[in-house]
């Protein structure tokens, strides 16, 4: 039998409607000049490196660099222009659309009480130089990075899977992984506990949390209705006991002039 | 060495073919003091860590995946599940993010409710951390106080909300309803009576030798560690640097509020203990500013902004237009603009981020979650070498981590 074939590179959900006319409204960018400490950072940056573009968004600067110059502009960062904290840093997948990561390292001033972004694309199987020499909190920011995006990193003293099992086969937070995840996830925990195997008698597993079987009589229990597993749910109707005579109380019509309203919880 | 097969894993702690006679244990993840999933790799020499390494993934659930297949407000109770021991500033946190990113104004009122929710919760997180920790420690009465105190805030979050743990107290726009009957007055009462209550358990533990013995010169983060560990909230301020989110780089009316930054120059977990005290009395003065101020305000608790929230209900039941808006923002959810933002917010554990880069669709195309905890975790393999094992449980209860929220 052969399967159905489905557009691999965005796996992720689609709302079911957009407007054909809609045009999205855009987060304004703003000239660095209208600010003084960043167009003075940035100058100071602009002559030591090749800085692609720059801009304020949202009170925070953001400075596109080339890959290759990512250590020595946080050095200068941290050292020169007083930026000491790595806050975070990740990549965002832009795969489908240009075959490239974009890479993010959000850093903070504590004395100049700003937040900048600096950030750069690499393509998919580049390598990336560490930062975790200049900031030590990139030691688990790059493993994590490595571990949901897949982007290779030199120089790490660690470079080791973070969240995920060791053997995980692919990288999650890519766009071309499925939320529910793929079919190499379906059988690792077969294939770890009984052995390949086994993966005949017990079927891969179920990872959509939200789905119900409407034949599985195992998992989800009918009372009075229960059968052997594996069997078809019975139809027979069964007939309830009510405790109370002639079945449950209801309140046919609210008289609301004998209800009480509590002034406190009792 | 070891012959690796499915039968057979590879056990990191036989490692008893080396020369030296360093031991190899692993704590956790199934131990109570690691606080959730925590399993750490400690090479020892004696009693002495020589080297440390956290393992963590146990709790990993996808939530940066999850938001990407959601709409935005289908996130928020999500987040709940982060910290869940101060879940309405997780919510807080998203919610100002995607605040930020459409740029809304929030109405005073629901400000002033969120602030006492979020200050509400910082109290709550910071007794639980208190009694958690001690209880690590070995002094089980302080545990048995403060959970009684917690348990009159988390009374207070459940008249307003409905829920104990996972409140989702906070909507994108605003507040969901305005504060019920007399929950004002439950509140004075409770932040009247707790100072003394924390008075009660600085009187046990402040001089207390043990308490002393076991906190003082263990775990010590010099600045320069802080810093460049990219720590945050009390263990940042525990290592002498006054940075708060909420003084620096002021979001709802914190700026109108009087209150202060409490540091510590010791460095050490017993600073860092002074230091949570201290803050829940500023969380109490703050809470003190604003009851007032929510008398001043006017009604409205949802911004205005047809495009991203839906009217008010009565608008909704009684306005045909508002009723379609409101369909729409269900179903499909809100379409904030092509965009990126990073907003910072002061959690009771430390600086909780969120970076949404939005392509103008109705899911987030990437969403970051920087919860402090991570990076405090991160933080162990260079505080816990040189520390005594016995120590390790206190260092682990002082960094207040949180799994829901390393994992995410």
């Amino acid at each position: 039998m052969m399967r159905k074939y489905v557009e691999k590179k965005n796996l992720q959900n689609k709302p079911y409607h957009t407007d054909r006319f809609w045009v999205a409204p855009q987060v304004p960018k703003e000239d660095v000049a209208s600010d003084e400490v960043f167009a003075k950072d940035l100058e100071e940056l602009k002559e030591n490196f090749d800085i692609k573009e720059a801009y304020i968004q949202r009170g925070q600067l953001v400075v596109y660099i080339s890959a290759n110059e990512n250590v020595e502009v946080l050095t200068f960062l941290k050292h020169q222009l007083d930026y000491n904290f790595l806050t975070e840093l990740s990549a965002i997948d832009w795969l489908e659309k240009r075959g490239e990561f974009e890479i993010f390292y959000q850093m903070l001033s504590t004395s100049k009480r700003k937040r900048l972004r600096i950030k750069f694309f690499i393509k998919q199987k580049r390598e990336i130089r560490t930062v975790s020499n200049v900031f030590k909190s990139a030691d688990w920011g790059e493993r994590e990075m490595y571990d949901m995006f897949g982007v290779i990193i030199t120089g790490h003293h660690y470079m080791k899977r973070i969240l995920m099992p060791e053997d995980w086969y692919d990288h999650p937070l890519k766009k071309s992984y499925p939320l529910q995840g793929d079919e190499e996830a379906s059988w690792y925990e077969i294939d770890k506990i009984f052995g390949k195997e086994y993966r005949d008698i017990i079927g891969p597993e179920n990872r959509d949390s939200s789905r119900v079987d409407e034949n599985d009589t195992y998992n989800f229990a009918r009372i009075h209705h229960e059968v052997p597993f594996g069997e078809k749910p019975s139809k027979e109707i069964v007939e309830t006991d009510y405790q109370e005579e002639g079945g449950v109380f209801l309140i046919k019509s609210l008289k609301k002039a004998d209800s009480v309203i509590l002034k406190e919880r009792p | 060495m070891q012959k690796v097969n499915r039968l057979q894993p590879f056990f990191e702690n036989l490692a008893f073919e080396r020369d030296d006679d360093t031991m190899i244990i692993n704590f956790g993840p199934q131990h109570p003091s690691s606080h959730g999933q925590l399993r750490l790799i400690l090479e020892l020499e004696g009693e002495m860590v020589k080297k440390a390494t956290p393992d963590i993934g146990y709790l990993h659930r996808g939530m940066e995946k999850m938001a990407e297949n959601m709409i935005y407000n289908e996130f928020l109770p999500t987040t709940d599940r982060m910290d869940y021991i101060a879940a309405t500033s997780n919510n807080y946190g998203f919610a100002h993010a995607v605040e930020e990113l459409i740029g809304l104004e929030i109405p005073r009122r629901a400000q002033t409710i969120r602030m006492m929710l979020l200050e509400l919760s910082r109290i709550i997180s910071h007794l639980f951390w208190l009694s958690a920790h001690a209880l690590d420690v070995g002094a089980m009465t302080i545990f048995l106080y403060a959970f009684r105190e917690r348990e009159y805030a988390m009374d207070l979050i459940e008249d307003y909300c409905g829920a104990r743990l996972t409140h989702s107290s906070i909507r994108i726009g605003g507040v969901p309803l305005d504060l019920p009957e007399n929950w004002i007055t439950k509140l004075s009462k409770f932040i009247d009576k707790l100072p003394s209550d924390i008075a009660d358990y600085e009187g046990i533990l402040d001089q207390n030798r043990i308490w002393k013995m076991r906190l003082e010169g263990v775990g010590v983060i010099t600045p320069e560690m802080a810093q460049t560990w990219g720590c945050s909230g009390p263990s940042l301020r525990g290592s002498g640097i006054a940075w708060d989110i909420r003084k620096e780089e002021p979001y709802e009316l914190y700026d109108e509020v009087d209150f202060d930054v409490p540091i510590s120059t010791t460095c050490d977990s017993y600073g860092r203990y002074k230091l949570h005290m201290e803050e829940m009395r500023q969380s109490i003065k703050i809470i003190r500013q604003v009851i007032p101020m929510y008398y001043k305000t006017e009604p409205e608790i949802m911004a205005h902004a047809p495009n991203y929230i839906s009217a008010p209900k009565e608008q909704i039941m009684t306005q045909n237009y508002s009723l379609m808006q409101h369909f729409v923002l269900v179903t499909q959810g809100m379409r904030p603009p092509v965009g990126e933002v990073y907003v910072p917010t002061e959690s009771p554990k430390g600086e909780l981020g969120f970076y949404i880069n939005s392509q103008g669709g109705a899911y987030p195309y990437r969403l970051k979650l920087r919860a402090p905890s991570f990076w405090h975790t991160s933080i162990l393999q260079e505080v816990l070498p040189g520390q005594y094992l016995a120590d390790v449980v206190t260092i682990i209860g002082n960094l207040n981590i949180v799994f829901g929220e390393i994992d995410r």
